[in-house]
């Protein structure tokens, strides 16, 4: 009974300090130019930013940005008003927040998709290329014409290393199988062309593609819009899209963006932030796929029974999925 | 048309507008549940109520004024240079150009050199509109908006190519060193024992002043204006009287692209440090509302323009303390504001033009 009482007494006591460095901690977030409801990248930053606050009632303050112009406007402007910690996710941030996280030693930042090398701010990266492989030998599995599509957003490493991936997972179920691949554009706009999106994707299927995966942000709804109207399979990106075309996206490869927000804000509050970088992935559930009721009838337990096979090889180690970005090239095409 | 008094054609008019134009705006802010009258006080003390906040205003004034003024300079040739997104993306790769060679110097050397480089990056922009306005007959509304699509992608080609910071996978140049680095205005109040707040205002804020200055001496004082005025006002007459329409046409739109172009001072040098993708953000198509506020004078430029200042800035903050107002909303009370006082101007006009007619039929 003392046990219990004494125990009943600290929690409320860790309740009380918990409390306490609530009304000390104002943590801010700051989307990229695709938008709060992207449905994608985006979206999972504000999902791990409401999550914080449903779960410690503490308020956090956002912006969108308009343009790349405003990227140091914003940081500068959260931090000159004293929130802590400022997170941001894009990796277009990286250079705007070496400036300013220089200004501001006091304050804590996180980034999540570029790694910056300072003292007060913590880096998180994903392995795409680990959940684009298992996608990528769902979208195979799933394949009667042999040819899978690929759209991606932004020209850039990162999403070369989603493609890399993916393709790599295409070619370990079906060696023969030919993979199309697209980008939107070469500037930030390309997150945001949904439009385009759509017409990459119908030329795909053109092409004989019946899986199309996009890594686009909001360009992506356009894809899996067009795959949908096209009767084909699309697979989303970052949150899980299943439900955006019910029935019509395969699966969605979630990169856990969420969990990188939530956690910054979380240890800011336990006075528990480290800086440093950490890298996501599927071994720490960073990245996986998506399964839910919409694309349960989709998805047939052989192809998970294969990509969970996969999945614990990569953590193994007995596969090694080759990263983009490490040497910018791709073995496979 | 001279029947209402001078004060009432630059004071009440412009006024009236701005009342109705926030008065749908506060209306747009009531239909999405939030209080219009907060959503005011937030624009107007986030935009002049701290030094912060002024820091800021003026920033974005700076912007205004330079393709304030290129607008007004076509406006007068009877020109409408809608180009000016266009020469100012060109005059940052101008700007860039002069910062990253020589940016190990100082700026006293790199500043100079940086505003006639912009300069002429942005008037070779509108070089050929011009030319092809005095020479083929092109339209030159058609050709400049035309423009600043190629300057866009243009400008994308080299963030992606040649200006790329070497690693990055932004769309941006390097960061200038110290010596490309304009001083910000905190910085010239230390000079003076002062303190500000760190804003993004800078050096090149006098530099927009200085044109202010220069373009009223150029259009009113000066023989080519005289040229420049009789132009717009009357072409068959201008051309009767031993005007050359095609220099007129050719050197007025190259003093409006360099004008235009120097805006990047403000933005790449001054304020990013960097050439980035969209430094312009949508200035040049705001100079197009500042100069038709403003009556195409520069007073009148520089008034709209830290108007335009206000809103901008205020617009910001109130994205930052209302989230519920998205940027899109803001986006729509901003266009609001530039409908009614730039494209809306007659609704006022004219019910104000009969009240002075009965007035002075009363006396």
């Amino acid at each position: 009974m003392h046990f219990l009482k004494s125990l009943a007494l600290t929690a409320a006591a860790a309740g009380l300090a918990g409390a306490s460095f609530a009304a000390d901690i104002k943590p801010a977030v700051i989307f990229d130019i695709g938008g709060k409801f992207d449905g994608s990248f985006n979206e999972a930053s504000f999902r791990g930013a409401e999550r914080f606050k449903e779960e410690t009632g503490i308020e956090y303050r956002e912006f969108e940005i308009q343009s790349d112009a405003q990227r140091e406007q914003a940081l500068r402007r959260f931090a000159q008003q004293g929130n802590n910690p400022i997170v941001v996710a894009g990796f277009a941030y990286g250079s705007a927040m070496e400036a300013v996280a220089a200004e501001f030693p006091d304050t804590n930042f996180a980034i999540v998709d570029m790694v910056v090398d300072l003292p007060n701010v913590r880096s998180v990266v994903f392995n795409e290329h680990e959940g684009s492989y298992l996608v990528g030998m769902m979208a195979a599995m799933k394949s009667e014409s042999g040819t899978v599509g690929f759209v991606g957003g932004m020209d850039i490493p990162l999403i070369r290393k989603f493609a890399c991936g993916y393709v790599q997972g295409v070619k370990a179920v079906n060696a023969d199988a030919t993979v199309i691949q697209n980008m939107t554009g070469t500037t930030g706009a390309a997150w945001n062309d949904p439009v385009k999106g759509g017409e990459l994707t119908r030329s795909q299927v053109d092409q004989g593609a019946d899986v199309v995966y996009h890594a686009a942000g909001g360009t992506g709804r356009g894809v899996l819009q067009a795959a949908a109207d096209a009767g084909i399979l699309g697979i989303g990106v970052d949150s899980n899209q299943n439900g955006m075309q019910p029935g019509k996206v395969l699966t969605s490869m979630l990169k856990r963006v969420d969990v990188a927000v939530y956690n910054a804000m979380m240890d800011a509050k336990n006075d528990a932030f480290t800086p440093g970088f950490s890298v996501l992935g599927v071994a720490q559930d960073g990245v996986g796929y998506a399964m839910d009721d919409n694309n349960k009838d989709l998805v047939s337990s052989d192809m998970v029974d294969a990509v969970e096979a996969a999945k614990a090889k990569i953590i193994a180690g007995e596969i090694a999925v080759h990263d983009y970005t490490s040497d910018d090239s791709c073995p496979v095409s | 048309m001279k029947s209402i008094p001078r004060w009432a054609d630059l004071a009440l008019i412009p006024f009236l507008n701005l009342f109705l134009a926030f008065f749908v705006a506060g209306l747009v802010v009531v239909f999405i549940g939030e209080d219009p009258f907060r959503a005011m006080k937030i624009m107007l003390t986030g935009a002049l109520g701290s030094d912060y906040g002024i820091g800021y205003t003026l920033f974005y004034t700076t912007n205004f004024i330079f393709t304030g003024l290129a607008v007004a300079v076509a406006f007068h040739g009877s020109l409408f240079n809608i180009g000016g997104e266009g020469q100012a993306a060109l005059g940052g790769v101008g700007v860039a150009v002069v910062a990253l060679t020589l940016d190990g110097t100082h700026w006293l050397i790199t500043f100079p050199l940086a505003i006639l480089s912009a300069a002429i990056f942005g008037a070779l922009w509108a070089l050929v509109p011009a030319y092809l306005q005095a020479k083929r007959g092109s339209h030159i509304v058609i050709t400049t908006i035309m423009f600043n699509y190629i300057g866009a992608k243009l400008l994308g080609f080299l963030m992606n190519g040649p200006l790329k910071k070497e690693g990055s996978m932004a769309p941006e140049s390097r960061r200038f060193e110290d010596g490309a680095q304009l001083p910000f205005m905190q910085d010239i109040a230390g000079w003076f024992g002062m303190e500000m707040t760190r804003t993004p205002l800078n050096i090149s804020f006098f530099v927009a002043l200085i044109c202010c200055v220069l373009v009223w001496l150029l259009i009113w004082k000066s023989k080519f204006g005289y040229e420049l005025r009789a132009f717009g006002f009357q072409q068959p007459a201008a051309i009767y009287a031993g005007i050359n329409p095609v220099k007129i046409t050719v050197i007025t739109m190259v003093v409006s692209g360099a004008l235009a172009g120097m805006m990047a001072l403000n933005t790449v040098m001054g304020e990013q440090q960097k050439l980035v993708l969209d430094h312009v953000q949508g200035a040049g198509f705001v100079g197009i509302a500042v100069a038709l506020m403003g009556r195409s004078h520069p007073v009148g430029v520089l008034l709209a323009a830290i108007l335009f200042g206000v809103l901008y800035q205020g617009g910001t903050e109130l994205a930052f303390e209302i989230p519920a107002i998205s940027r899109d909303m803001i986006v729509t009370i901003q266009a609001l504001v530039i409908l009614f006082m730039g494209a809306l101007e007659n609704l006022v006009r004219f019910p104000v033009e009969g009240m002075f007619a009965r007035l002075s039929r009363g006396n």
